[in-house]
């Protein structure tokens, strides 16, 4: 196992290297000056925008001004934005909470409804359940998540009126953040009905977020059942005489859920990319707005550290899942 | 605590919130976060709504609702009969806001605002260099060529000192970047070791003092107690950030807020119909052109540029991408500023003449480009639009037209090259109300290779808008600009296209809010009916 954990770990510092290297570029490769950017109509004069080109060390080599960040970030300096001047980790730490919570529940929602979903829509393999489930499962999928949500704030906050619009808690109430998590803070003031609120807030985002990844741990977990409940010793389990549940609950289902873990873990990566919208949409005070912030204004700095600080979660996790599944699955720890 | 969330007063006064229900608060849904809270630092409007604008004053402000100059921290001034000297009388009696983190020993005097300026423009002040030291703005309106030194003559009277003389620069200490911080509370962090709290963590002598805010979700402000022209008459103002202009809506009539700026255009009918919503609706301060390149033939002969204009059909312009929304262009000013010449005869749509007249000028299967910005703007909200409607047009009278676009940096920076091939499509808001910052820096021959996209320098114009620039009688400025702005129209370096409107819808319990003419949000004098 140790060995196992150790190549999985060797392989994280080179995906760190890349990622390093290819957000440096691609930042740079869009089209863009950050500083025209902030100029705006104005405009600056070309010895000004020289001079602000040099105080950010934009004048440097590409090569000085790489060998810089990762200077930085081994001693964990991400650099200044260049649109509030406020070093890049502070602020990811600040927005970061919320982003979590936010996918926290997501990932939770869609796991509870996608595995259940997807077991049952097996198990019933051509029932109205299937089609309908699976039909719903594809449409949520190919859904644009902008109108989606649009769609579900009308009807719900807009006519119906049950689930505030946006944001992540009514503005009456007001407390100094603790933890960055809107539902654990809430129930730390003690002010009454603020938990609720928080709840209540969470509701579409988290439905709205949750869409795609659900669709595709509902259609995973079904075409996993259905090879599971294909085999060999489901059929002798059967012949056994185990009664139903037991034969779909404990020999298929455990078998099954090895590919679903491994789509669980990768829909972590799709919902952090969910969430640039998502957060825009319900005013979410997350990464994924001030990462779009970042793009659209050519925010090195921001850009760079923002994307690598999702990345190092989404590595971690990823590392988490694969020492999960070696841990399920003994086959693949003592294959390596 | 983190720069982020900054919390000013003991949440136990913020509970005031939660609990004083008999509270005037006015929310406001706004668009974005602010970059922060030192307006000279920044450069984007939305930053402005949330400090210059709640928390600070300037030595003269903008009147509600106008471009009028009325004074502000300044009761009175005067101006040397060389132009070079402006006195300042300061108002007495006013106070600073009084944080968690500051507490100020005495009232607002002429060290705040010899340190303000001094700040931006003294490469060796203590504080130039603090969060990042670059003051786009104080730069952009040329103050470090234009300010020679701002010097305190007594407690209550500060002498600004320029190397020339400049008429707008009266309306220039009414811009944002100008407001008026405190030199106490910025001696006090220096002491510290945390300057950049100052810029962080405001403390100012506007009618709103910032009580928390959190990044994209919320900024709260309590209304300033001992405002030098009253406390407001809201008790709590409120700003809940949200980005999407549909989601703004849906708050706005759930009742979630009570203002929001920026509506969707495929909105505003809808609004208007809504019964608890009041559209409010002012011209803005802007000009939406297409900018020819005048040192390209054949584009440098007006009657070319003159036959191209009168191709374009405006009305279907106004229609097609404005909805409605905005107003047919003749001058390049907007209505609402002061010299505004009403005689100009706009180019006539008339693609017949138009043919002719390029045929007259020996202009034949012409081809060119037409630049499309790729971003809405308050004064062109859908460019690729427009410059299909305008492509169509040209076809008629047979020229051929290529639409081109880059992203936006890049937009603005290659639409200034000399040599550039073809028109572009820009626009531009006023900052100040003063016509030269329309006439100087849109069309003036410093602007050649920069802001003045047409590449024009035509002599006779020039010279009439350099001497309104050193002129300090009103009545002689707006008789000089007025005859620039014919000259303008002879010359046609720009086809003009549209003044946009601005809608603000609000809820009807809000009263006396006014749309600012410089495209900022302003609370300060509005009320909640009960």
């Amino acid at each position: 196992m140790l060995r196992f954990v150790l190549h999985r770990l060797g392989l994280v510092i080179p995906t760190f290297v890349g990622i390093t290297l290819l957000t440096f570029a691609m930042i740079r490769l869009v089209p863009g000056d950050p500083i025209e950017l902030l100029a705006g109509e104005r405009g600056v004069s070309p010895e000004r925008h020289a001079e602000l080109r040099a105080q950010y060390g934009f004048d440097q080599p590409l090569l000085v001004q790489y060998w810089d960040y990762i200077s930085g970030v081994l001693t964990g300096d991400l650099g200044k934005s260049i649109v509030t001047k406020q070093p890049v980790l502070d602020e990811f730490f600040t927005l970061f909470p919320a982003t979590l919570e936010l996918s926290t529940c997501a990932i939770i929602l869609a796991v509870l409804i996608g595995v259940p979903v997807g077991i049952i829509a097996a198990v019933r393999r051509g029932s109205i359940f299937d089609h309908v489930s699976m039909g719903t499962a594809l449409t949520g999928f190919s859904m644009p998540i902008f109108w989606w949500a649009l769609l579900l704030i009308i009807l719900f906050s807009g006519i119906l009126g049950w689930t505030p619009v946006s944001g992540r808690i009514s503005l009456l109430y007001f407390f100094e953040p603790v933890t960055g998590f809107m539902l654990i803070d809430s129930l730390l003031s003690g002010q009454e009905g603020a938990f609720t609120s928080a709840l209540r807030h969470l509701i579409l985002p988290t439905v709205v977020l949750s869409t795609v990844p659900l669709a595709v741990i509902a259609r995973q977990t079904r075409s996993a059942m259905l090879e599971v409940l294909g085999e060999d010793y489901v059929r002798t389990a059967r012949a056994k005489g185990l009664p139903p549940r037991r034969v779909i609950g404990v020999h298929a289902l455990r078998n099954a859920l090895i590919p679903v873990i491994t789509v669980i873990g990768l829909q972590v990566g799709v919902l952090f990319s969910g969430t640039v919208l998502t957060e825009s949409i319900f005013s979410w005070p997350g990464i994924g707005k001030w990462l779009l912030d970042s793009i659209a204004r050519r925010d090195y700095p921001s850009v760079q550290g923002g994307i690598l600080l999702i990345a190092t979660t989404v590595i971690v996790i990823n590392l988490l899942v694969d020492l999960v599944y070696g841990l399920v699955n003994p086959r693949i720890r003592h294959h390596r | 605590m983190k720069n982020q969330s900054i919390t000013l007063l003991a949440a136990a006064t913020a509970m005031t919130f939660a609990v004083n229900a008999q509270a005037k608060t006015l929310v406001y849904c706004s668009e974005g976060s602010p970059e922060g809270f030192n307006p000279s630092l920044y450069t984007a409007g939305t930053t402005f709504d949330a400090s210059s604008k709640a928390v600070y004053n300037r030595l003269v402000e903008f009147e509600r609702g106008s471009t009028t100059i009325v004074p502000g921290l300044a009761e009175s001034w005067s101006v040397s009969d060389d132009g070079l000297e402006y006195t300042f009388n300061l108002r007495q009696g006013v106070k600073f806001h009084t944080t968690a983190g500051f507490t100020p020993s005495r009232d607002f005097n002429a060290d705040d605002v010899v340190f303000s300026f001094k700040r931006q423009g003294d490469e060796n002040h203590p504080y130039h260099q603090v969060s990042g030291g670059s003051y786009e703005y104080f730069n952009g309106m040329s103050m470090p060529d234009l300010l020679k030194d701002v010097v305190k003559v007594d407690d209550y009277t500060v002498k600004f000192m320029l190397n020339r003389p400049e008429a707008p620069m009266i309306a220039n200490l009414g811009m944002d970047f100008a407001s008026i911080m405190s030199a106490e509370y910025a001696d006090k962090m220096m002491e510290a070791g945390t300057p950049e709290k100052v810029d962080l963590e405001p403390v100012g002598t506007g009618p709103f003092q910032l009580v928390a805010y959190q990044k994209d979700a919320v900024i709260r402000y309590k209304a300033h107690p001992d405002y030098w022209a009253g406390k407001a008459a809201i008790d709590d103002l409120v700003f809940a950030i949200t980005i999407d202009a549909s989601v703004r809506y849906q708050k706005l009539k759930a009742g979630e807020c009570h203002i929001m700026p920026y509506p969707n255009p495929a909105d505003i009918e809808t609004m208007k119909a809504d019964a608890d919503i009041k559209m409010l609706e002012q011209e803005g301060l802007n000009v939406g052109y297409l900018a020819y390149n005048t040192k390209m033939a054949p584009f440098d002969n007006p009657a070319v540029r003159k036959a191209l204009n009168m191709a374009i059909n405006k009305q279907a312009i106004i229609d097609g991408v404005f909805q409605g929304a905005g107003k047919a262009a003749k001058n390049p000013i907007p209505p609402t500023i002061w010299s505004y010449n009403d005689a100009t005869v706009d180019d006539p749509y008339d693609p017949e003449a138009a043919k002719a007249m390029l045929s007259e000028a020996g202009v034949s299967g012409l081809s060119t480009k037409i630049w499309a910005m790729p971003v809405q703007r308050p004064y062109n909200p859908n460019a690729r639009r427009m410059a299909e409607l305008i492509q169509a047009d040209w076809a008629a009278i047979g020229v051929e037209a290529e639409i081109v676009s880059y992203e936006w940096g890049e937009y603005l920076d290659r639409s200034k090259a000399e040599d550039r091939d073809g028109a572009v499509l820009l626009g531009w808001t006023g900052d100040n109300g003063d016509p030269d910052n329309f006439l100087a820096v849109l069309l003036g021959c410093d602007g050649v290779g920069g802001s003045n996209r047409a590449q024009w320098c035509h002599q006779p114009f020039e010279d009439l808008i350099q001497k309104a620039k050193v002129t300090s009688d009103v009545a002689e400025r707006t008789a000089l600009y007025e005859e620039a702005q014919l000259i303008f129209k002879e010359q046609a370096p720009w086809a003009t296209i549209a003044h946009s409107v601005v809608y603000m819808p609000v809820r009807n319990e809000v009263q006396d809010y006014r749309i600012d003419p410089f495209g900022g949000h302003i609370f300060y004098g509005v009320d909640l009916a009960e």
